[in-house]
């Protein structure tokens, strides 16, 4: 602050070097720049949600019977049945997609074939189409079992809820093994070299190494695909599988408020939501251990640009 | 065969796709030998390595460690390919270490070095832990024992890279490059670890470009060219006084 200004380290720039005396401002106060652009568009989204929240505030919603249906028996009773399917068929879709994104990577040409064949099948048609096709299943086999060990009718195994566990799960794990083989990609090349050298085999570096490492990669996407699941659920109204919209449906059949019961439960979707994206930045910190300094995330793109 | 020697390599070709990486390599590495390869870059020679250890496998020719066949079994006139379980078996026998290190970058230091031991070897945690930490100082790391790799530098990590392959206890420690991806001002901590371990009675076969090292630490070099060994012998011979202009070559090259 108080040194004198250097002339030996401006001599090397170049240009012409103003006069001794124009350097005498250098001790003056900074000023940050304005923004008032900044501060008029702010202005202008402020008056428009106003406009919105107005709107709302004077329109035909009973906010009393919000109130009183947000916690009826029979929507806490789907949210149930939302969350339990939701946590349920992604387990589901997980384990398959790691299991077919590892026959997919395979040297087998038939292991690799199938799981190929499995991705394209299930990400090829729509889940309302799968859904509908496993709760009709019985329409092709309408008995089930294995010759001989046991035979069940078909009606009676494939429930609304075991229907909506298979078309989501089976839908999901088709999704999420793209994104475990893109995860175990990721790793290098090298992390497999170092393990085989310590005397791994094959399977127990895909288990010790290469996933572990492979999750900071994997987890931000099904993450995303958690939170699309808890809405997806939805879709299963279609085979009376009675989650949280489709109770929500069956109240407003009855009384006619209609705006009420969805506004039930677009808020209940999403409380669900907010939980699972807390409960996913925990996750990911968790398995980003071991890069950069803990604590300390890298700056990014977006966050660089603030700053400017 | 009262002691066979370390590694026994007789005639091996290694090919990538029409390329001839290896063209009838054989050499043989007693007990206790330092062996330290040296050659221009495409020679073959970190392919050799690999192959020791079967991170490659050789297309024609056969490997022996300590008077084991390596990577195959002898049926009738030929040689079967091991299963990945008997595969895995042998290389736990024997160390290496990688020019880019590949620590695994999940794990501190410490877990590192514990991870063959325990996961592969099944020893009990508590003794892996001991022993580690005795390796940890040995390689003039204990402080760092619960630092991940990224918060290590190059130097540091190839040493506990060097660490991790020694407690597995291998009876062979090979080095592919292990100084090349440092920084000048590092390679000497780890020629420093890698001396004392020669000192110790290991034997070692090590790629390098440190002719320096080469000639101070190996009991014998080889110098290859275009997938074949060309000159073998003792450092004086093969460094100070080589025969074959090739190697004189590369000599010049490198010192100049």
């Amino acid at each position: 602050m108080n040194t004198r200004p250097d002339m030996g380290s401006l001599s090397g720039s170049g240009g012409e070097l103003p006069h001794r005396s124009d350097y005498s401002i250098a001790h003056l106060r900074h000023i940050p720049r304005r923004f008032f652009r900044r501060w008029l568009s702010a202005a202008f989204i402020l008056t428009a949600f106003g406009f919105v929240a107005h709107a709302f505030a004077t329109g035909q919603i009973e906010w009393e019977v919000v109130g009183q249906f947000f916690t009826a028996q029979s929507i806490l009773f789907g949210l149930g049945n939302t969350v339990i399917m939701t946590i349920l068929a992604m387990i589901f879709g997980i384990v398959l997609g790691v299991v077919f994104a590892i026959m997919y990577m395979s040297p087998n040409p038939v292991l690799k074939s199938v799981a190929w064949f499995y991705i394209w099948f299930f990400r090829g048609t729509p889940l309302m189409l799968q859904l509908l096709l496993w709760f009709n299943l019985a329409l092709v086999f309408p008995t089930l079992g294995i010759p001989g060990l046991f035979e069940a009718r078909t009606v009676t195994v494939i429930t609304p809820f075991m229907a909506t566990l298979l078309g989501l799960g089976i839908n999901q794990g088709a999704y999420t093994a793209e994104v475990v083989r893109g995860g175990i990609l990721s790793v290098d090349i090298g992390q497999t070299e170092a393990a085989k050298a310590i005397g791994m085999t094959r399977l127990t570096t895909l288990r010790r190494i290469v996933l572990p490492q492979a999750m900071r990669v994997i987890l931000p996407p099904v993450g995303n695909e958690v939170i699309s699941m808890v809405k997806l659920t939805s879709i299963a109204s279609v085979i009376q599988f009675s989650e949280i919209l489709r109770n929500a449906q069956a109240i407003y059949y009855a009384n006619a408020r209609v705006i009420e019961l969805l506004i039930v439960a677009a808020i209940w979707y999403l409380i669900v939501v907010t939980i699972l994206s807390i409960g996913q930045s925990f996750l990911e910190r968790h398995f980003s251990k071991g890069v950069g300094k803990p604590g300390v995330r890298t700056r990014t793109a977006v966050s660089q640009e603030r700053s400017v | 065969m009262s002691t066979p020697p370390m590694v026994v390599a007789v005639d091996i070709h290694k090919y990538f796709g029409s390329l001839c990486a290896l063209k009838a390599v054989s050499t043989e590495v007693a007990k206790g030998e330092v062996l330290c390869i040296i050659g221009p870059s495409g020679s073959g020679k970190s392919t050799f390595l690999r192959c020791i250890n079967q991170l490659e496998q050789a297309d024609k020719g056969a490997i022996w460690i300590d008077g084991e066949l390596a990577g195959f079994r002898q049926a009738g006139d030929a040689l079967y390919e091991l299963n990945d379980q008997d595969i895995a078996r042998q290389r736990a026998a024997i160390g290496m270490v990688f020019q880019r290190f590949n620590l695994f970058g999940h794990m501190t230091a410490l877990e590192n070095i514990i991870e063959g031991p325990v996961i592969v070897q099944k020893r009990p945690h508590a003794e892996a832990v001991d022993e580690a930490l005795t390796l940890l100082d040995r390689v003039g790391l204990s402080a760092k024992r619960d630092a991940y790799p990224s918060a290590l530098s190059g130097g540091q990590q190839q040493r506990v890279a060097i660490a991790r392959a020694l407690a597995m206890r291998p009876k062979l420690m090979l080095f592919d490059e292990p100084t090349s991806a440092l920084d000048p001002e590092l390679v000497g901590e780890v020629l420093e670890v890698m001396r004392d371990l020669a000192q110790s009675g290991m034997t070692m076969i090590v790629v390098t470009h440190e002719l320096g090292f080469a000639r101070e630490v190996c009991n014998r070099v080889v110098f290859m060219d275009e997938g074949s060994i060309v000159e073998t012998g003792t450092p004086q011979e093969v460094l100070v006084n080589p025969r074959h202009p090739r190697t004189k070559d590369f000599i010049a090259a490198v010192l100049a």
